[in-house]
């Protein structure tokens, strides 16, 4: 038996029964596109085109369409892969390591977080290739036989590891998605009306058949990815930072950069989980299901790691300047007062600062707070690894290397396609599957609502009322 | 995986007794015995370390200006020892507070545990800073006025750079305000955990998650600094942004398995009755992650200087793992064994987990561990080849440690063994997993 105490707050509110969980989730998959829907999807749709052109002749011209030059040779594309990598972490964070703490308020947000995860890990991967500059020779960053030349990767290369971290990452993440879409999945197969969608989703759903030992099985798996995913999210931004604190750069090299980076990729991810949410629970009315209470509890932790990040961020320049290492003490000198400035600036007033705002009850439970704040850390996130990259580039050991950065339409335009990418992507999620994980929420049903109905597995109050495909209670 | 069980009373009280207070006692009076042979076989010249120096015979020649005094190595261990026990005091504070703001449910019912932790800041603070004034120049390269100096031969730009921040009254002040601020905040918060036991309501509950709050805030600032005072500052000249972070884990660890080793023990004393497999579990669990928390921060701090391989870095390293005519080689790699491999394979299962006799074999290799951790960390710089494992190594682990269950124990004694009206009781009794 499970006690709920009585100073928890409810989850869930409108007095849900199961059949309204089924069937206010179900509806956007099986109703027509909304208004809202249609025209999002037909930007995103847009951008996207627009993006691929702009990505395709940058394969197509080479790398020199960038504002790379001889000093800064790392700017916008790693700049914007650390950033959708971090923003992945949030869905894993949810799905894996709330879990295994038996967070309840995860279960409706886990679904649009782990699809998150996994089109970030996409629009990430996307820089790598691009930054490759010869996309079509991707796979040398892969061991494979000699027979493809003289050629083996170079283990020592934090980059090589990067390759194994995020393909690894994007695996286990969309297994550990599927695997969760698959009850879910076979919900709507039982309900469909007609025989495409019935054989689509039948497909998908494995076969699932909702038998005891199939639950049993399904709870195994979850645990065990789960158990496979916490140290995997905590690797995949470590190697990430690798990258940059292997390397003797002022302003890189810092041992404290492995941790610092995974709280920082939470930090971002969960604002942009709040950014998705807030606009899918007015937009599929889903507010009974993604509360306050979740609101605020996400904006707890954002406070929380964006605090992490501060404590870092300061103990980086303490050391700095503890340390006596001239070329560090002159790196993050010049990140703040150099040419620079405004980007250091602009990192700490969106990562720091701004985040600390949500100690107020108030702004922390205000939807518009909370979505602008949201943005602001998500600016402010793109900054932090701006600031990394490009600063420390930007002043070579000799000073007839000095350099500034200036981003070319190319540049952009490749950072917008990213945007083209995860919001179609995001988009058609949204209108395909659940986006919220039905019976997750059915599983605390009992435990969190607000109010129990009467009866509450309930009849559905919906359209499908007047010819219900399952009705427990007609006879 | 439910199971039938009945719920036991909640009405515990722990008796402190007089048997459990003669084999403490008992044990501080060999502490002291052995600390005082160690001694004065140490100021006779006959310690383990003169096999070293035997062996190594002018390795040493460069030692420096300050020539060593066999009193180093006792303070050396009376800081050692307070800095261990720090951690594991003010981890259960930390402890409280964190679960205390992530509303968990199950650790209630053990939860006066390792809210007996803290009670012993006081006496490490107070020996911390006699050791200071006694032994801060042996112990403390920093604290000589010569190596600011400018005119003196001793003068080290370097450590003259670090002024402000490693000189002597700002680091009592530090000193004083982290004991003050987490001494003081544990009082709030036991204070609040005793009332509500009488009392009842959620009053207590809201204001205790308020000051564990206002406690992270400090902890996230001071676990860092204090890190740099007591251990990283030994090493004057080194530096590491993750010695903070690194230190706190190390300290995490030990004071879970600190808590989860008294769980188990009080049970078996048939004390505890509502601590079920699922809370032994779950305390398991913690232990496991964050055993493997520490070999992470751990690996990236020693990877990245590693692969970096900048001689400022580096030469910590290789201090422990050559330096000092090789002693601190096998305390290096025990270290690591013992903290991550250890509980890594042990805890792995589920039975482990909910097995008493498991758990505390892991626990005991989880505190054992954690003292090599910093031992590993301190002692290279405090008496370098000096350094051993002797009757004072072992007297004084001995007189801290039977200090240190003398001060749970008591503080066990003070109220009810399971906080009768916390608000998350129920959930915690109820705890099945």
């Amino acid at each position: 038996m499970h006690v709920t105490s009585s100073v928890r707050t409810p989850l869930v509110t409108g007095g849900k029964t199961y059949a309204d969980v089924t069937e206010d989730i179900c509806r956007q998959v099986e109703g027509k596109p909304t208004r809202e829907w249609t025209i999002a999807f037909a930007i995103s749709f847009i951008v996207l085109i627009y993006g691929t052109a702009c990505v395709f002749w940058t394969w197509w011209e080479g790398l020199g369409v960038w504002g790379l030059n001889k000093t800064v040779g790392w700017a916008w594309d790693i700049t914007n892969f650390v950033w959708w990598v971090g923003i992945g972490h949030a869905g894993t964070l949810i799905s894996a390591i709330l879990l295994l703490f038996r967070m309840k308020y995860r279960t409706s947000i886990n679904r649009a977080a782990e699809a998150m995860t996994i089109f970030a890990v996409l629009c990430a991967a996307s820089f790598i290739l691009m930054h490759m500059g010869r996309p079509w020779l991707a796979y040398w960053a892969l061991p494979l036989p000699n027979t493809f030349g003289s050629l083996w990767v170079n283990f020592n290369s934090p980059l090589v590891w990067d390759v194994f971290a995020i393909s690894t990452y994007f695996t286990v993440s969309l297994v550990f998605w599927y695997m969760g879409l698959v009850p879910d999945l076979a919900t709507i197969r039982d309900r469909a009306t007609n025989k495409v969608s019935r054989y689509i989703y039948g497909t998908l759903s494995l076969g699932w058949n909702g038998g005891a030992k199939t639950w049993a099985r399904y709870e195994y798996i979850s645990l065990i990815l789960a158990g496979i995913s916490t140290p995997l999210v905590l690797s995949v931004h470590t190697i990430v930072s690798f990258d940059f604190a292997t390397s003797v750069i002022p302003g890189w090299h810092t041992t404290i950069f492995p941790p610092y980076f995974v709280a920082g990729a939470i930090f971002s991810g969960f604002a942009m989980v709040q950014n998705l949410m807030l606009i899918t629970r007015v937009v599929f009315k889903l507010e009974d299901y993604i509360t306050f209470e979740h609101i605020e509890s996400m904006n707890k932790i954002i406070t929380l790691t964006g605090s992490i990040v501060g404590v870092a961020y300061i103990t980086e320049f303490f050391i700095a300047w503890y340390s006596g290492v001239e070329y560090e003490g002159y790196a993050f000198l010049n990140r703040m007062t150099g040419p620079y400035w405004w980007a250091y600036w602009a990192m700490m007033t969106c990562n720091v600062i701004s985040p600390q705002l949500f100690w107020s009850r108030r702004i922390r439970r205000s939807i518009v707070w909370t979505f602008v704040l949201s943005v602001v850390v998500n600016i402010g996130m793109w900054f932090e690894r701006f600031v990394i990259i490009v600063t420390s580039l930007h002043r070579d050991y000799l000073p007839s290397s000095w350099a500034m950065f200036s981003p070319t339409i190319f540049d952009i335009s490749d950072y917008i396609f990213s945007f083209g990418l995860f919001f179609t992507l995001f988009l058609l999620f949204a209108k395909f599957l659940p986006v919220i994980n039905m019976f997750e929420v059915k599983a605390i049903i009992r435990s969190s609502s607000e109010k129990l109905p009467a009866s509450v597995s309930g009849v559905a109050k919906g359209e499908r009322v007047a010819n219900p495909t399952f009705n427990k209670n007609a006879e | 995986m439910a199971s039938i069980h009945s719920i036991p009373s909640v009405e515990e009280q722990y008796e402190f007794t007089a048997e459990s207070k003669r084999k403490l006692t008992i044990g501080i009076i060999a502490g002291v015995v052995l600390v005082g042979l160690g001694a004065f076989l140490a100021a006779k010249g006959i310690g383990s370390h003169e096999h070293v120096e035997a062996a190594h015979g002018g390795a040493q020649s460069a030692e420096g200006h300050h020539a060593y005094k066999w009193t180093t190595r006792l303070w050396a261990n009376v800081w050692l020892n307070s800095v261990y026990f720090t951690g594991a005091a003010v981890t259960g504070m930390f402890w409280l507070a964190y679960n205390y703001l992530a509303q968990a449910g199950w650790s209630a019912v053990f939860k006066r545990v390792p809210e007996a932790l803290p009670a012993f800041l006081p006496v490490t603070g107070i020996l911390m800073l006699i050791t200071f004034f006694v032994a801060g120049h042996d112990l403390f390269h920093w604290t000589h006025a010569e190596l600011f100096d400018k005119n003196s031969p001793e003068y080290d730009p370097i450590i003259a750079g670090k002024r402000g921040f490693l000189n002597t009254p700002f680091f009592l002040i530090r000193l004083v305000i982290y004991f003050a601020a987490w001494y003081g905040l544990w009082r709030l918060l036991r204070n609040f955990s005793l009332r509500e036991d009488l009392e009842g309501g959620t009053e207590y509950y809201e204001k205790s998650i308020k000051f564990g709050t206002a406690f992270l805030v400090i902890f996230a600032v001071t676990s860092s600094t204090s890190a740099w005072d007591f251990v990283m500052s030994m090493d004057t000249h080194w530096f590491s942004t993750m010695f903070g972070w690194y230190t706190l884990a190390s300290w995490h660890v030990t004071g879970l398995a600190i808590i989860t080793l008294v769980v188990v023990s009080l049970k078996e004393q048939g004390y505890l009755k509502a601590v079920n497999a699922s809370h032994l579990h779950d305390l398991g669990k913690f232990m496991f992650a964050f055993s493997i928390f520490w070999a992470y921060v751990w690996f990236a701090q020693f990877m990245l200087i590693y692969y970096a391989n900048l001689p400022e870095e580096t030469i910590y390293y290789r201090e422990r793992f050559t330096g000092h005519g090789g002693i601190y080689q096998a305390p290096f790699f025990v270290n690591l064994f013992m903290c991550f491999f250890f509980p890594f394979l042990v805890l792995m299962t589920r039975d482990a987990k909910r097995t008493p006799i498991v758990l505390k074999i892991a626990c005991w290799g989880i505190i054992i561990g954690h003292y090599f951790d910093f031992y590993e960390n301190i002692m290279p710089a405090a008496v370098g080849e000096h350094g051993g494992f002797g009757p004072i190594e072992f007297g004084m682990i001995l007189i801290f440690a039977c200090a240190f269950i003398w001060s749970v124990s008591t503080q066990l004694t003070k109220g009810n063994l399971i906080p009768r009206n916390h608000p998350m009781l129920e959930e915690s009794l109820h705890h099945d997993i």
